[in-house]
């Protein structure tokens, strides 16, 4: 194993674990205010079409980008009205939202474009490209840290450093700021908020716009980014990682960065392997090599990070008594 | 303190204006209504300024309702509200808190993995960046220690404090707003004696810095120790003001209920035949492998009643759920009418109510009762397999409603509705439900854990009569109870239990509080005689 190969895996575990820390630091948001959300995956895919079509025909994605997000904030609303105002069960709502993310994408690429529920495939314009840092290219051939820096760390597309550039920006939120208190005070004990004069209802609110917004993100990495296009079901099941990874990570941001590099890498290596096969794994069947990532997820959530106590209020929609 | 003048209470007709700025609170002709529940009738009340008023009624006479419309929290359908009096429409606990008055809830309004200072400014923050509220927040704190000499750490965890200490912060979190008018809700429900002392202290302080104080409890003890003046409510009604000084526990206690209670419980000599329970070496562990109950052995003859008194943690609660089979026995047996019981393994509970033996656990709540069951499902639990209910297999439910029924009028549960939600019953009728369901099967042996705590007097009355008809009738009782004024005066006989061993016995017709105090505190019966 060779520094190549290690870093060529690094830079593909940046790309990779991308969508999945943005969809955890979504899921952060919405589940440190008390509203469990299991349709991050829903909303990703909701955007990944949104912003695909909207690429393909604009020919922008920036516009992609707004529309993936937009409608991600819509769905998110959708979800928030049920679970909040409405006082629903919140894991049926997020069950109802993948639902029809699922369909209703399909549904909608093959009315629109006719080609078996795919948008056109992107490109140019229409698609985020890679940006190069400065000094990348002077650098390239300094050997390890210049390395470290032109191939790892440049070379991606926007996206990836915002979703990097979140992480302390959600720590500093959370922990520094009147707005994180509150947030994460409405997660423990609504009542306290509510008693303290505050409302209940637009703190969950404003948590759920804000995972809105970052699955809209994810969303529209995963098909003007990384991808060119959109593709049936694309997001794959990574709104459930990102939900492993946040209480894996005990709904701290930080730690959420490292457990989805730490996915990233698995799935970096999974593909990885499915190429160059290493010696001893080479009559591995590539299937079991695939679903390492979730293999990993279920023993971790199984018996690898002690007792996960999330936030207290999760998952009970406020009432007053009475 | 001095007295307050005339008093605090009030002539209806005098909406005097010219001292009304002595008044902190005024309330004239409140209404409110949840569905068919009319929870405050026409309620007035005036607090007069810098004095401690309490308001004591029974579970579910609108206290806690009034004070909450008081603090914002619920609005009223009708009536004025004037705070030093100037009428103001409070529409919710923000704008209260703008007027100066502040609520300490029964149930803590606190963050527990945040730091006391954090849940201190939760709401009140004076900035959008926490590090600047928290250290103004911090200078603010020291100061409002001083002045009221509540000590509390301020980067403590709410989750690593005392109960008494949490209450603290609930205080100075209505201080640290600007309170001037303090509500409690049942203050001391949740202290030990020493933290209700401390609490009533601090209450003093606040009142000599010129804070008005209301006081909701049910405790009459506490009314007559610390207030000026009180209010009785009944039924949703205000029944009267009185000043404290002028009145006396037996006339609060008839006016809360509306009849004459009698706070002494009225029982003959006791005739105490054969043993019907006997416990012999038992020990028993706790689920940390700790030995909480050792060697204990003793007996409960037909017709007496045998109450274990002692400061609770010493090993009451392990001997009674070993005794009823909810936990493993180390060693030692337990003898009912002459069968030793086998107790051990998941089913020892109802092994022993095979046996003759019937429980009505410490926590009617979580052992006692499934809440959300309705009150017909609960009144058969833990018999639900017995042969007049069906059989196991199939549950007859007309059987089961109609003995739930029975039960239900037998023992004047309200309302008489078999099928309403348990957590809707208040506390003192729930624990009817549970008392008629084990007195019901008329067993031989009844295992009592604090029969009233959380129960209206009215209740406890009639519980308390319940008991002793049950000794009456030849039965054996085992009361535990932490109130020591309970089991003085229902108990023939108190046994004393220091850290899991029964330290001495007494007779309650002889023994002072005192005496019992020093046995509870594991000195002996001949120690303490020296």
């Amino acid at each position: 194993m060779d520094l190549n190969f290690l870093i060529s895996m690094l830079d593909a575990t940046l790309r990779l674990s991308t969508p999945l820390l943005l969809a955890c630091l979504a899921g952060l948001y919405s589940e440190r205010a008390g509203v469990f959300d299991i349709g991050l995956e829903g909303k990703m895919l909701m955007a990944a079409f949104a912003a695909a079509a909207t690429a393909a025909v604009t020919g922008s994605a920036w516009a992609g980008l707004f529309v993936g997000m937009s409608v991600s904030v819509l769905t998110a609303l959708l979800q928030g009205a049920a679970a909040i105002s409405l006082k629903g069960n919140q894991l049926i709502a997020g069950v109802a939202i993948n639902m029809l993310a699922a369909g209703l994408t399909t549904f909608l690429g093959q009315q629109w474009f006719r080609q078996g529920g795919r948008t056109p495939p992107v490109s140019g314009d229409a698609r985020f490209s890679s940006i190069q840092l400065p000094f990348a290219a002077e650098l390239r051939n300094v050997p390890v840290v210049g390395e470290i820096y032109s191939v790892i760390i440049s070379g991606h597309s926007i996206l990836v450093y915002v979703a990097f550039l979140m992480v302390p920006l959600t720590a500093w939120i959370l922990f520094r700021t009147r707005f994180g208190l509150r947030l994460r005070a409405v997660g423990e004990n609504p009542k306290a908020v509510d008693t303290a004069g505050i409302s209940v209802r637009r703190l969950r609110y404003q948590a759920v716009l804000i995972t809105g917004l970052l699955c809209g993100m994810a969303g529209a990495y995963f098909s003007i980014a990384q991808g060119a296009g959109f593709g049936n079901n694309m997001t794959a099941g990574k709104g459930f990682i990102a939900l492993a990874a946040l209480i894996f990570a005990k709904w701290r941001p930080v730690a959420a960065m490292f457990t989805c590099l730490l996915f990233g890498f698995l799935d970096a290596l999974q593909i990885r392997l499915q190429s160059t096969p290493l010696p001893v794994l080479s009559d591995v069947p590539v299937q079991l090599i695939q679903a390492l990532p979730y293999i990993l997820t279920v023993v971790l959530l199984a018996g690898f990070i002690g007792k996960a106590v999330g936030p207290k209020a999760g998952g009970v929609p406020y009432t007053k008594e009475r | 303190m001095t007295s307050e003048g005339t008093n605090a209470q009030r002539p209806e007709t005098a909406a005097a204006k010219p001292g009304a700025s002595d008044w902190a609170i005024e309330l004239e002709k409140i209404n409110k209504r949840f569905g068919p529940v009319h929870a405050n009738k026409d309620i007035d009340l005036s607090v007069r300024r810098g004095t401690i008023h309490g308001i004591v009624g029974e579970n579910g006479a609108g206290k806690s309702t009034l004070m909450s419309i008081l603090y914002g929290f619920y609005n009223a359908d009708s009536g004025t509200i004037k705070v030093n009096g100037a009428i103001q429409n409070i529409t919710d606990s923000r704008h209260a808190l703008a007027l100066g008055i502040g609520m300490v809830h029964q149930h803590f309004m606190l963050v527990d993995n945040f730091t006391v200072l954090e849940n201190i400014i939760l709401g009140a923050e004076d900035s959008r960046i926490l590090g600047t509220s928290l250290s103004r927040a911090r200078s603010e704190l020291g100061r409002l220690e001083k002045e009221y000499d509540l000590k509390v750490n301020p980067d403590a965890l709410i989750e690593d404090i005392s109960v008494g200490q949490q209450q603290r912060v609930e205080i100075l979190k209505a201080l640290y707003r600007g309170a001037d008018i303090l509500i409690l809700d049942e203050p001391t429900g949740v202290l030990t004696p020493k933290e209700a002392d401390d609490l009533f202290r601090v209450l003093r302080t606040l009142r000599e810095q010129g804070k008005t104080v209301i006081l909701i409890t049910h405790k009459l003890r506490e009314i007559m120790a610390i207030t000026d003046a009180v209010s009785v409510m009944r039924q949703g009604e205000m029944v009267k003001t009185l000043e404290t000084a002028k009145t006396n526990p037996e006339e609060l206690a008839e006016l809360m209920v509306g009849r004459r209670v009698l706070l002494r419980v009225e029982k003959g000599e006791s005739h105490p035949g054969k043993p019907l329970l006997k416990i012999t070496n038992l020990t028993v562990a706790d689920d940390m492998g700790v030995v909480r109950v050792k060697d204990v052995s003793f007996a409960v003859r037909a017709g007496e009643i045998v109450g274990i008194a002692g400061v609770s943690g010493n090993g009451q609660t392990e001997l009674l759920e070993a005794i009823t089979g909810m936990r493993d026995q180390r060693a030692g047996d337990v003898i009912v009418n002459g069968h030793k019981l086998f107790l051990k393994g998941d089913d020892g509970a109802s092994r022993a109510r095979a046996a003759g033996l019937a429980h009505v656990p410490e926590d009617r709540q979580r052992m006692g009762l499934v809440t959300n069951f309705q009150a017909w499902e609960n009144a058969i639990l833990g018999y639900q397999n017995s042969a007049e209910y069906g059989g196991g297999l199939m549950l007859d439910g007309t059987a089961a409603r109609a003995a739930a029924t029975a039960q239900m009028q037998r023992f004047d549960v309200r309302p008489l509705n078999i099928s309403l939600k348990t957590s809707l019953f208040s506390g003192g009728n729930q624990q009817k439900i549970v008392l008629a369901r084990e007195i019901g099967r008329d067993p031989d042996v009844l295992i009592v854990g604090q029969p009233t705590r959380g129960v209206d007097i009215g209740a406890i009355e009639f519980i308390h009569n319940q008991i002793v008809k049950m000794r009456d009738a030849g039965k054996a009782i085992l009361l535990v109870s932490v109130e020591l004024d309970e089991i003085r005066s229902l108990a023939d006989r108190i046994l004393v239990m220091f850290d899991g061993q029964i330290v001495g016995e007494a007779d309650p017709a002889t023994a002072t509080e005192g005496e019992l105090g020093l046995m509870m505190a594991g000195i002996s019966n001949r120690e303490a005689a020296q």
